[in-house]
C-alpha cells in the first residue's frame, strides 16, 4: 500500500517539476525583458563576472526611467501609429480578400473548390525568406520604397492564404440546412450569405483580424528589405534595429519595448491559438 | 404529355409566376466572383514574384539598376564553388535537424504533462505559448541580451553554480553561436509543437488509451506502441511546419549573430540577404534563396499526402 | 426556353397536379438516388413520401424545393415550370427540415419574420402576420427567446410557424417530427393534420415511419431504389399492395409471404390469419397448420411465430397476430390450425414480386 502511494507521489512530483521545467523555459525571456525594464542603469550594468551581485532580481529599486526614454525620446510611438497604420490595413484587404473566397471553397466550388483551398493553403509554405528578393525588385520599380503601401502591398501574400483557409473551416461549420432554409424563406444565395452566413461566422472573422493583426506584427524580413527610413519603421523592425544608437544599446528601454509590445499581442494570440491549430491540422486530426 | 410543343404554339405566354434566376442565385458564378480577388492576390504576388525568383537566379540582375542581363547558370556555378555558401547550407540543414529533434522530444513531453490534470494547468499551458505568440524579431533582442558578452545572466549562473571555469563568449565564437541559435530556434518553436500535438492527443479515443492501460503497457510501451503511432499524421504537420519555419528563418540569425562570426552562422536566408539586399546583387541572392526550395516541395508534398489522406477519410 | 414551356393549362385542364414531376430523376455518379419519379399531387392535398432510408424520399423533396437540380425530368408547381430556372426562394414553398434549421442568431419572433423580411411586407403586416402564426402554435409567450432557449417540442412549432406564415404554395416537411419524444410525436402528427385541414396547403411530407405516413396521409407513395413502388390512399397500399415491396414495408409486423407454387407468392397480414375456429362456420376459407415456434404478448396481442406444416414445404415462417380477445390456447412447439380468409389473400408474381390477379 504504502509502496504504491509512494509511486504515486513521486509521479506527481515528477509531473510539477517537469510542468515547472517548461514553463521556466519558455517565461524566463519575458521575465528578462521585465526585469531589464525596470531595473535602475546601475544594477543592470555591473557585468556578470561580479558574482555577489545577483542579477534575477532588483537590488536597486524599480525606475521607469527606460519606460520614460522609450515614449519620449525615441520614435517608438511613431512605430506604433506606423504598424496600427499597417495593420489596419491588411486586416481590411485581408477580410475583403479572404472572407469571400472561404465560402466560395467552402460551399460554392465544389470539388474542384477542395484542390484550389489546399493550393492557396500551400503558398503559405512559399515563406517571405523565398520572395523578398524578387519583392525588392518589385516594390523598386514601382517606387515603394520607404513607404508603409509596400508593407501593405506585400503582407496580404501571407495573410490571404492562412485566412482564406481559416474561414473555409469556419463556413464548413455553419449548418447546410440553415442556409437552404433560408433561401426556401425567400433569400438568394447572396443575401443568404448577408442575412444568415455572416452573423454566424462572425467569431471566425474576429479570429482572422486577429491573426492577419498578428501575423504584420510579428513580420521582419519585408520590412527590414523595403525601409530603411527609421520614420516609417514599423514595430518589429525599429525595436530591434532603430533603438540602437551607433554600437550603444539602450537595453532598459529596448527590453522595455519588447515587453510592451510582445506581452498584449502574446496575450491575444493565446486565446486564439486553438482555432489556429485547428485551422493548421485540418485534415491531420479528425474532430 | 410533354407541354413543349403546344407552348411553343402560343403567342404572347402571359409573363411568369415565378420569379427567375438572378446573378444573386448562380452558385457557379458568385463562387467564382468571390474566389477571384483571393486567387488573383496569390498568382500576382505570390505567383509572380516566385517565378522573378527563378528568373533573377539566371541573371546578373542588381538592385541599383533596373537591367536585366541573363547569366545563365553562372550564379550557380558561383556560389558551388563558394565555401561560404557550403557553410551556409549546412548550417541551414544542421539548425533545422538539431532544431527539430530537441523541438519533438520537448513537445510531446510537455504535451504528455500537460494532457495530465494538474492544478494550474490551463495557466501552464497559456504561459507555455508566450514564446509562440511574441514577435520573433523583439524575443530575439531578448536573447542577445541573455547572451550578451559582458552582462549574460546565463554566465553568471553557471559561474555560480560552479560549472563554468573560463567565460562563454556566446556571440564571439562559431560553435557557441550554433547552440545559442538554436536555442532560440527551440524555445521559440516547441510551444507550437506543444499545442499540435496536444491537440492530436486529444482526438485518440479514450477507450484506446484505457485499454492499453488495462492491458498492463507500461508508459514507454505506451508511447511508442500507442499513443506516437496514433499521433503520427498530426506530428507530421508539427513537423512540417517547424521545418519550414525554422529553414526559412531569417530574424532569429540576423538579430543573434548577423551570420558571424567570421560568416560562420549563415543561412540559406541570412546569405541571400546579404549578398541579394545588402551586396545589391539581386541575382547572386536569389540563386542563394532558390536552394530552400527543395525542403519547401517535400513539405508540400506531405502536406498534400496528409490532405488527400483527410479527404478519403482515414 | 423556359418561358416557352409554358404549361398545357387550357388544353388538358385536369392532366396537371397543383405539384408534378415527370420522369424525375437525380443520379450522384453511379448511384440513381431518384429513378425517373412522376408524381402528381393535387391542390390541397396531403401527399406522404415513405420509404427505408436512401430510397431517395429526400432527394425527391429537394429536387422540388430547388435545392437539388435534377439530372432529368421536369417540375410543375401551380402548372408553371420550376425546375429550370426558377431558384428556391420564388417556388412559393416552405419546408420544414428535421433539424428545424432555426437560425440560432435570431430569436423566435426573428425567426418566423425571417420569410416576410424576404419579401419585403410592410412592418405593420408583417406584426400582425407574424403574431396570427405564433398563436396558431401557442408561441405567444415565447416570442422573444433565442432557439437554443426553446425545447424540442417548442423549436418544431417555431420551424412550423415559419412555414406557414407567409401563406406558401406548397409545404415541404422532411421528417419534421423524428426529433420528438414518443409522447410529443403523436399530439404533434394530430396537430399536423388539423393544421394542414385548416390552411388547405397543399403538402408533401418525407417520413420513413409508416405509423405517421398512415395517420397523415390523404394518399401515401411508398418509395424504394428512388422509384415510386405505390400511390394510393393509406387503406389502398396498406390493403392492396402493389408488389411484395410495399406489402412487406408496410404494416408491423409485415404481410405474411408464402409459396404457393413456383409462379406465386400469397400474402395474407397477420392480423387476417387467425385460429379456424374463430371463423365458425364461415365459408371461403383457406386453412393451414401452423407449427408455433414461439409467441409473444403484446398487451392488445399475442404474435405466434412458427412455420407452415404443409405437404409442400414446412419451412415457410409465418407470423399471426391474434387480438387479446381471442383465448384459443397457443402453445409453443404445437400445431394448430389457422385460416384467412380467401378474400383476404393477395397474389404477386413469384419473379417481379408485382400483384397478380387471384388464380380462379
Amino acid at each position: 500500500m504504502s509502496g504504491r502511494a509512494a509511486v504515486r507521489v513521486a509521479k506527481r512530483a515528477a509531473l510539477y517539476t517537469a510542468a515547472v521545467a517548461f514553463t521556466v523555459f519558455a517565461v524566463f525571456p519575458f521575465y528578462w525583458m521585465f526585469l531589464t525594464a525596470f531595473k535602475q542603469n546601475r544594477d543592470l550594468y555591473v557585468g556578470a563576472t561580479n558574482l555577489q551581485h545577483v542579477p534575477w532580481i532588483f537590488n536597486d529599486p524599480p525606475t521607469l526611467d527606460h519606460v520614460r526614454l522609450l515614449f519620449f525620446n525615441t520614435p517608438y510611438l511613431v512605430w506604433v501609429k506606423n504598424t496600427a497604420l499597417v495593420g489596419a490595413a491588411v486586416v481590411a484587404i485581408t477580410l475583403v480578400v479572404a472572407v469571400p473566397a472561404g465560402y466560395s471553397l467552402a460551399r460554392l466550388a465544389g470539388r474542384w473548390g477542395e484542390r484550389l483551398g489546399i493550393g492557396i493553403f500551400l503558398t503559405y509554405l512559399v515563406p517571405p525568406t523565398l520572395l523578398f528578393i524578387p519583392f525588392a525588385r518589385v516594390i523598386s520599380v514601382l517606387g515603394l520604397q520607404n513607404q508603409l503601401g509596400a508593407l501593405v502591398l506585400v503582407y496580404p501574400t501571407f495573410t490571404i492564404p492562412f485566412c482564406t483557409w481559416l474561414m473555409m473551416g469556419f463556413f464548413r461549420a455553419v449548418p447546410r440546412d440553415l442556409e437552404e432554409q433560408a433561401m426556401i424563406d425567400g433569400y438568394s444565395r447572396l443575401a443568404v450569405i448577408g442575412k444568415v452566413v455572416l452573423p454566424l461566422a462572425v467569431p471566425g472573422m474576429l479570429t482572422v483580424v486577429i491573426f492577419a493583426f498578428t501575423l504584420v506584427l510579428q513580420e521582419f524580413v519585408y520590412a527590414l528589405t523595403f525601409i530603411s527610413q527609421v520614420e516609417r519603421m514599423t514595430l518589429s523592425l525599429g525595436v530591434p534595429v532603430a533603438l540602437v544608437r551607433g554600437d550603444v544599446f539602450y537595453w532598459g528601454s529596448l527590453m522595455a519595448a519588447c515587453l510592451i509590445t510582445s506581452l498584449p499581442i502574446a496575450v491575444l494570440y493565446s486565446s486564439f491559438i486553438d482555432r489556429f491549430i485547428a485551422g493548421l491540422t485540418a485534415g491531420a486530426v479528425k474532430g | 404529355m410533354a407541354p413543349g410543343p403546344q407552348a411553343q404554339a402560343t403567342l404572347a405566354p402571359p409573363a411568369p409566376a415565378f420569379a427567375r434566376r438572378t446573378l444573386a442565385d448562380r452558385e457557379s458564378v458568385l463562387g467564382t466572383l468571390m474566389l477571384a480577388p483571393a486567387l488573383a492576390y496569390v498568382i500576382l504576388l505570390v505567383g509572380v514574384p516566385f517565378a522573378l525568383a527563378i528568373l533573377l537566379s539566371f541573371s546578373s540582375a542588381t538592385a541599383g539598376s533596373l537591367d536585366f542581363t541573363w547569366a545563365g547558370l553562372r550564379n550557380f556555378a558561383k556560389l558551388l564553388g563558394d565555401p561560404q555558401f557550403h557553410r551556409a547550407l549546412g548550417n541551414t540543414l544542421r539548425f533545422m535537424l538539431v532544431s527539430q529533434v530537441l523541438v519533438m522530444v520537448l513537445a510531446v513531453s510537455a504535451a504528455h504533462v500537460l494532457d495530465a490534470a494538474f492544478v494550474g494547468k490551463r495557466v501552464v499551458r497559456s504561459l507555455l505559448l508566450l514564446p509562440w505568440a511574441a514577435p520573433v524579431a523583439l524575443a530575439s533582442m531578448a536573447w542577445v541580451w541573455i547572451f550578451d558578452s559582458t552582462f549574460s545572466v546565463v554566465n553568471w549562473t553557471l559561474k555560480v553554480l560552479g560549472l563554468l571555469p573560463g567565460w562563454l563568449y556566446w556571440f564571439g565564437e562559431p560553435g557557441l553561436a550554433t547552440v545559442a541559435i538554436i536555442t532560440v530556434h527551440v524555445w521559440r518553436m516547441f510551444p507550437f509543437a506543444t499545442v499540435i500535438v496536444l491537440a492530436g492527443m486529444s482526438v485518440i479515443p479514450q477507450d484506446v488509451r484505457e485499454a492499453a492501460v488495462v492491458d498492463g503497457a507500461g508508459f514507454f510501451r505506451r508511447l511508442f506502441h500507442v499513443n506516437l503511432p496514433m499521433l503520427l499524421p498530426v506530428v507530421t504537420v508539427a513537423v512540417v511546419f517547424g521545418v519550414v519555419f525554422t529553414a526559412t528563418d531569417f530574424s532569429v540569425v540576423w538579430l543573434l549573430t548577423r551570420g558571424g562570426p567570421y560568416n560562420s552562422t549563415h543561412v540559406l536566408a541570412t546569405l541571400a540577404f546579404q549578398r541579394g539586399i545588402l551586396g545589391a546583387n539581386l541575382g547572386e541572392g536569389a540563386a542563394v534563396a532558390l536552394f530552400l526550395l527543395p525542403v519547401l516541395l517535400v513539405a508540400a508534398v506531405v502536406m498534400l499526402r496528409l490532405a488527400r489522406r483527410a479527404e478519403v477519410g482515414t | 426556353m423556359a418561358t416557352l414551356t409554358q404549361p398545357p393549362a387550357t388544353e388538358e385542364p385536369t392532366a396537371l397536379g397543383y405539384v408534378e414531376t415527370r420522369g424525375l430523376s437525380k443520379h450522384f455518379g453511379d448511384v440513381r438516388a431518384v429513378d425517373g419519379v412522376d408524381l402528381c399531387v393535387m391542390e390541397g392535398e396531403f401527399v406522404v413520401l415513405l420509404g427505408p432510408s436512401g430510397c431517395g424520399k429526400t432527394t425527391l423533396m429537394r429536387m422540388i424545393a430547388g435545392l437539388e437540380k435534377p439530372t432529368a425530368g421536369e417540375i410543375y408547381i401551380a402548372g408553371e415550370r420550376v425546375d429550370d430556372d426558377v431558384p428556391p426562394r420564388a417556388r412559393g414553398i416552405a419546408m420544414v427540415f428535421q433539424s428545424y434549421a432555426l437560425y440560432p442568431h435570431k430569436t423566435a419572433f426573428q425567426n418566423i419574420a425571417f420569410p416576410l423580411e424576404a419579401a419585403q411586407v410592410e412592418r405593420s403586416t408583417l406584426r400582425r402576420k407574424v403574431q396570427w402564426a405564433a398563436a396558431l402554435f401557442g408561441l405567444d409567450r415565447l416570442l422573444d427567446r433565442r432557439p437554443r432557449q426553446l425545447s424540442g417540442g417548442e423549436r418544431q412549432r417555431v420551424a412550423l410557424a415559419r412555414a406557414v406564415v407567409r401563406d406558401p404554395k406548397v409545404f415541404l416537411l422532411d421528417e419534421p417530427l423524428s426529433n420528438l419524444d414518443a409522447k410529443l410525436r403523436a399530439m404533434a402528427r394530430f396537430e399536423l393534420k388539423q393544421l394542414q385541414r385548416q390552411l388547405g396547403t397543399t403538402t408533401i411530407y418525407v417520413t420513413h415511419d409508416q405509423v405517421e405516413a398512415m395517420g397523415l396521409g390523404d394518399r401515401i407513395a411508398v418509395m424504394d431504389k428512388g422509384k415510386i413502388r405505390q400511390i394510393g390512399t393509406p387503406r389502398d397500399v396498406y390493403d392492396n399492395p402493389a408488389d411484395t415491396f410495399v406489402a412487406t414495408f408496410l404494416g408491423s409486423p409485415p404481410m405474411n409471404l408464402v409459396e404457393q407454387d413456383e409462379h406465386t407468392l400469397v400474402g395474407f397480414r397477420p392480423e387476417h390469419f387467425l385460429p379456424r375456429e374463430v371463423f365458425g362456420e364461415e365459408p371461403d376459407l383457406v386453412t393451414f397448420r401452423l407449427r408455433v415456434r414461439e409467441v409473444e404478448y403484446l398487451g392488445s396481442d399475442r404474435l405466434a411465430y412458427g412455420y407452415l406444416e404443409e405437404e409442400r414445404r414446412s419451412d415457410q415462417p409465418v407470423i399471426a397476430a391474434v387480438p387479446i380477445t381471442i383465448t384459443a390456447p397457443l402453445a409453443e412447439g404445437e400445431v394448430y390450425e389457422f385460416a384467412v380468409r380467401r378474400r383476404d389473400l393477395r397474389f404477386f408474381d413469384a419473379r417481379t414480386g408485382l400483384r397478380k390477379p387471384a388464380p380462379r
